[in-house]
């Protein structure tokens, strides 16, 4: 208690800052623009990598068969049916099943205009799907013809989801066969992809004559329960012949968001974006501090003259940076929060506020504010007390 | 030991062509105690000798010690370390403009060592009563005189308890009854703590308080009378 007392001082830091209010005002809106530009670029860029693997997750299976001719979602290559049944050889493997995964021409039952979809075709018997609703509508789709239409997919595809929650018989064509909306999933847009569909396998391969028969594009495997995946991969990968590449669900998430984020200017222009939020918050902090110190440059030279030290006044200043970046931190969260809500009702993209952001954010903005007070402070520390009066 | 041995100082600014000598060949000393009046025309180097013996400048050529710490070539730490024993009244009063007059002096006692907020606080309001300014404790200096402002400069530079006063031109924008008042007070605060001064002034009607009365011209001591 004593040393508290004795530790005590006048909160020169927060005085400072508050003598002039309106300055301090036009300081926090800087510093809360800076954030809200980083919130936004960093948001736009997780929200994009994590819609291109929606489709991705909905899978429950342990190692993912894919074709290494396969780059992305949006140009998925067949491989034989039989490696998947091969895999049933392995002692860990509890059962498998088959995707068929493809674009399609979609045709707006409004507008007639045709545009192109991702299509996934799985056996309704047997689905693997982590949500347990999705598989209980996935009984719709024994009848032939049936599909389940994405609920968020962009509405150039057409009002779908309104038809048929109104109860209407909604039907379409893709490539010249007729289909009826069995149901709605949400699944959400993506880069790739600006539509979602769910059929069974034969619809699917109705859909798409042209295919070969005993080609498939996805393979899902189960392990039994306590078997480790990365050891059965390594396993698979050996025994199996090179025209199938063997991944955890993981590696199978990675190998999509790899593509956009390095095999296409995609990942680095919101790279870009975000080191651009930062650059230009830096800046703009680094104004709004610099003003403030050279404002109050005569007070502390005179703090300095009467004996004090040159790190307690380094730590006023640095006090009043993160009082800054604290304060200004507040209305870029929240106006953050705010944006993302917008942004995801306009573009279906699952943009929003995560706890690893947030703390990024924060922790940028604190670094901004302190290193720019300390920059300002640098005259001081360079020059006499007498060049400053 | 004298409080402050200025031994053949001279102090220049500006590089090759815009040299100017300012100060040249300035040797005198201030006993414990003594107060010494430092006049001279304008731009005569006042407040650069003064600068000089507050640590606020780098001694460029001569000594300076103050206290018995010698000035010349000394650290970053040394020079704070001095700073620390003086009291600075500043030709501009140089408060701080977000604080109130208790605030302000208390910045000067809060450079005591291991007394408690409260004590630093109480010492404060004790110099602000002995400058006359009981009933302005909570103003802040836009709120105050000029004379006000002074007087909690001087304040402020006591409750630090220094043992030497550097003031420069204290009174200079006072009138002169307030300015008379203003340098005796400070006069008698000093003596109080046996510490000694050494004021700039123009004023020629504030000369008896002196002990001492050093003269300059044209950066060179005139007479020591
Ligand atoms: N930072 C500086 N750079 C260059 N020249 C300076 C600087 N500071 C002061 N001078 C010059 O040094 C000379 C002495 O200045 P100083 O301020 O010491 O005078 P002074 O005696 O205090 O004058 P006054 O009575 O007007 O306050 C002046 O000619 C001034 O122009
Ligand atoms: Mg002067």
């Amino acid at each position: 208690m004593n040393r508290f007392w004795r530790g005590r001082r006048i909160p020169l830091s927060w005085l400072l800052l508050t003598r002039q209010p309106f300055r301090l005002l036009v300081a926090l809106a800087g510093i809360s623009f800076a954030g809200i530009l980083m919130f936004m670029q960093l948001g736009f860029r997780d929200g994009l990598f994590d819609a291109s693997v929606t489709a991705h997750r909905l899978f429950d299976a342990d190692v993912v068969l894919i074709s290494p001719r396969s780059a992305s979602s949006v140009s998925m290559e067949a491989f034989p049916r039989r490696r998947l049944v091969q895999t049933l050889a392995d002692p860990d493997v509890d059962g498998v099943t088959q995707v068929h995964w493809g674009l399609m021409l979609w045709r707006n039952p409004e507008t007639r205009r045709n545009r192109s979809i991702l299509a996934l075709g799985f056996n309704p018997d047997d689905p693997f799907f982590v949500d347990p609703s999705l598989a209980e509508k996935t009984d719709a789709l024994k009848q032939k013809g049936r599909i389940l239409f994405d609920q968020l997919s962009r509405p150039e595809f057409g009002p779908i989801a309104d038809w048929y929650r109104d109860g209407r018989v909604v039907e379409t064509e893709i490539a010249g066969n007729r289909v009826r909306v069995a149901g709605l999933v949400s699944l959400g847009t993506s880069f790739g992809a600006d539509g979602n569909l769910l059929t069974s396998t034969e619809t699917f391969l109705d859909l798409m004559p042209q295919k070969p028969p005993g080609a498939i594009e996805v393979g899902l495997v189960r392990l039994k329960p306590g078997a480790d995946p990365q050891q059965v991969v390594s396993r698979l990968s050996q025994r199996l012949p090179k025209d199938v590449l063997v991944l955890t669900k993981q590696g199978f998430i990675d190998f999509e968001q790899n593509y956009w984020k390095s095999s296409t200017s995609i990942g680095f222009i919101f790279t870009l974006g975000a080191a651009m939020g930062f650059v230009v918050g830096c800046v703009i902090v680094y104004q709004v501090l610099y003003t403030d110190v050279s404002d109050h440059l005569p007070e502390y030279a005179t703090l300095m003259a009467m004996g004090y030290r040159l790190s307690h006044l380094l730590g006023v200043v640095v006090r009043e940076g993160f009082y800054l970046a604290v304060m200004g931190y507040v209305p870029a969260y929240l106006a953050g929060q705010g944006l993302y809500s917008f942004v995801r009702d306009a573009t279906k993209l699952p943009v929003g506020m995560d706890f690893s952001r947030a703390l990024t954010v924060l922790v940028m903005i604190l670094v901004m504010c302190m290193l720019s007070s300390l920059l300002a402070m640098r005259r001081l520390i360079d020059a006499d007390p007498a060049e400053i009066f | 030991m004298a409080t402050v041995v200025v031994d053949n100082l001279s102090h220049a600014f500006g590089q090759g062509e815009m040299r100017r000598e300012v100060l040249q060949n300035i040797s005198f000393s201030i006993e414990p105690g003594e107060v010494v009046l430092l006049t001279g025309p304008s731009g005569c180097g006042k407040t650069t000798l003064l600068t000089l013996i507050g640590a606020l400048r780098t001694v460029q050529q001569g000594q300076v010690s103050v206290l018995g710490q010698a000035l010349h070539g000394a650290g970053r730490r040394r020079r704070q370390q001095v700073r620390r024993c003086i009291g600075m009244i500043f030709q501009g009063h140089n408060l701080l403009r977000c604080l109130t007059a208790e605030q302000n002096v208390q910045m000067g006692a809060d450079l005591l060592p291991g007394l408690s907020y409260r004590a630093r606080r109480d010492e404060a309001r004790q110099w602000l009563r002995a400058v006359g300014l009981e009933d302005h404790m909570a103003k802040v200096p836009h709120d105050l005189s000029g004379g006000q402002k002074q007087r909690v400069a001087i304040a402020r530079a006591l409750a630090a308890t220094p043992r030497l006063l550097l003031a420069d031109e204290p009174t200079a924008a006072l009138d002169s009854r307030t300015g008379r008042e203003v340098v005796e007070l400070l006069r008698r605060l000093a003596r109080e703590q046996s510490c000694a001064v050494l004021m700039v002034t123009h004023d020629p009607r504030i000369v008896d308080v002196a002990d001492r009365l050093l003269q300059m011209e044209d950066g060179r001591l005139m007479n020591a009378v």
